[in-house]
């Protein structure tokens, strides 16, 4: 019991897929200037990793290792096909505000990595744990950037307005900066130097 | 005239990684010596010269609402956008298993300098988002989005080959701890962003 329970939390924190692995940056970084689109492409990537970890595990003793990934392929993008159609039909906006970056889930780096390290040799159970647990752990940096850039960059968080409007009478002025695409990668480089510095045992040797 | 102002505009303001991201994962993980990253970029651009015209026409001719028309005018009420992605990849992995062994059988001598990139390169983000954003951006003929792919790949290959160099140089500076490696490449990464977006105001 306490295994599963690792398989979801230690990507929380210590094998983090974005800030340790550094992977699946791409959407990470376009969708984060406010919080619900991030939300939203973090519950999508999610599922999308849980599912696909569960059926590639399903079928992993039936796969020739020579054509894995197409195989791999085609059954990611079936997932995110139907996460496309289902947030076309329920959330309108928010999937044009994504525009092609749910499309790129597929080509999302977390999921071909689980699929490969970890769905091919355990058992649906545990995949599927490993999928759930990575995926939240992308959708909390996700979450984290978000908020700093959208609380900062625009003052609201979720769309409501946060900061009070006597700080803009006194003088206070939105960062614009936070709202464009350089910020986001400053903003996760900054979270990665936070968590280095805490966990020493991460650190890079710039040496080699 | 039309091409030159697209070609510029993928190159230097609409740039893969500096406006949208696309592909960072390689760009980060294989920039550690200009040679390798030049060799990756090569290969990128490669592929997306081919891929965004044929996914191209695949769109057209295949997926757009009324796109079946040529084949019977019964079909023109057919819509199968929805099968975009999964057709899309599909096409993307084919043709990059096929340049593999077609540069293989040819240019043995681009092969190895290429070799261990290109099977990576099918799950490489900014190949499927060039062809997504082609799609998006309605393009009137293969002309033009032929390119947008060699645009998109250029900017790509530029943008790999800086930080590459930037990275080497680095190696003798001194960063903080727990900055080192990939921390400081994010921050090197969103400067040159800002840097790039100074190409925005410009009107061709």
């Amino acid at each position: 019991m306490a295994n599963l329970k690792k398989l979801i939390i230690e990507p929380l924190r210590k094998t983090n897929p974005v800030t340790v692995l550094v992977l699946g940056i791409c959407s990470c970084l376009a969708v984060t200037a406010q919080l619900k689109p991030a939300l939203v492409m973090g519950l999508s990537v999610t599922v999308v990793t849980a599912l696909s970890n569960f059926i590639i595990s399903l079928l992993r003793k039936g796969i020739p290792n020579r054509i894995r990934i197409i195989v791999q392929l085609v059954v990611v993008a079936t997932l995110v096909i139907l996460i496309d159609q289902f947030l076309k039909a329920f959330a309108y906006d928010v999937s044009k505000q994504l525009s092609v970056y749910v499309g790129l889930i597929i080509t999302n780096c977390i999921i071909m990595g689980r699929l490969e390290a970890f769905a091919l040799s355990h058992g649906p159970g545990e995949s599927f744990l490993d999928g759930l647990g990575n995926g939240l752990g992308y959708s909390l940096i996700l979450v984290i950037v978000a908020f700093f850039r959208e609380l900062f960059g625009s003052g609201t968080l979720l769309g409501y307005q946060v900061i009070p409007q006597s700080f803009y009478e006194a003088g206070y002025q939105n960062n614009g900066l936070m709202i464009l695409p350089p910020m986001a990668l400053i903003v996760v480089g900054v979270i990665i130097w936070i968590q280095r510095t805490r966990n020493p045992e991460m650190q890079e040797n710039n040496q080699n | 005239m039309e091409f030159f102002r697209l070609f510029i505009k993928s190159v230097f303001i609409d740039n893969m990684i500096f406006a949208y991201f696309l592909g960072m994962c390689s760009y980060l993980a294989v920039s550690k010596t200009v040679k390798t990253s030049a060799g990756l970029g090569l290969a990128v651009t490669f592929v997306l010269v081919v891929t965004v015209p044929v996914n191209y026409l695949i769109n057209k001719y295949l997926l757009l609402p009324g796109a079946l028309s040529w084949i019977s005018p019964k079909l023109a009420s057919v819509d199968l956008s929805f099968l975009t992605y999964i057709l899309f990849i599909a096409i993307i992995a084919a043709i990059v298993q096929i340049l593999e062994m077609v540069i293989e059988t040819f240019t043995p001598s681009l092969y190895s300098a290429l070799g261990i990139f290109l099977p990576l390169i099918a799950v490489n983000c900014a190949i499927l988002g060039c062809s997504l954003f082609m799609q998006e951006r309605n393009f009137s003929n293969v002309g033009e989005a032929a390119v947008f792919g060699l645009g998109s790949g250029i900017g790509w290959l530029l943008a790999i080959v800086a930080i590459a160099a930037i990275r080497e140089k680095l190696r003798y500076s001194k960063v903080p701890k727990g900055l080192q490696g990939v921390g400081i490449s994010f921050i090197i990464t969103g400067l040159m962003g800002i840097a790039f977006m100074a190409f925005m105001g410009i009107k061709i």
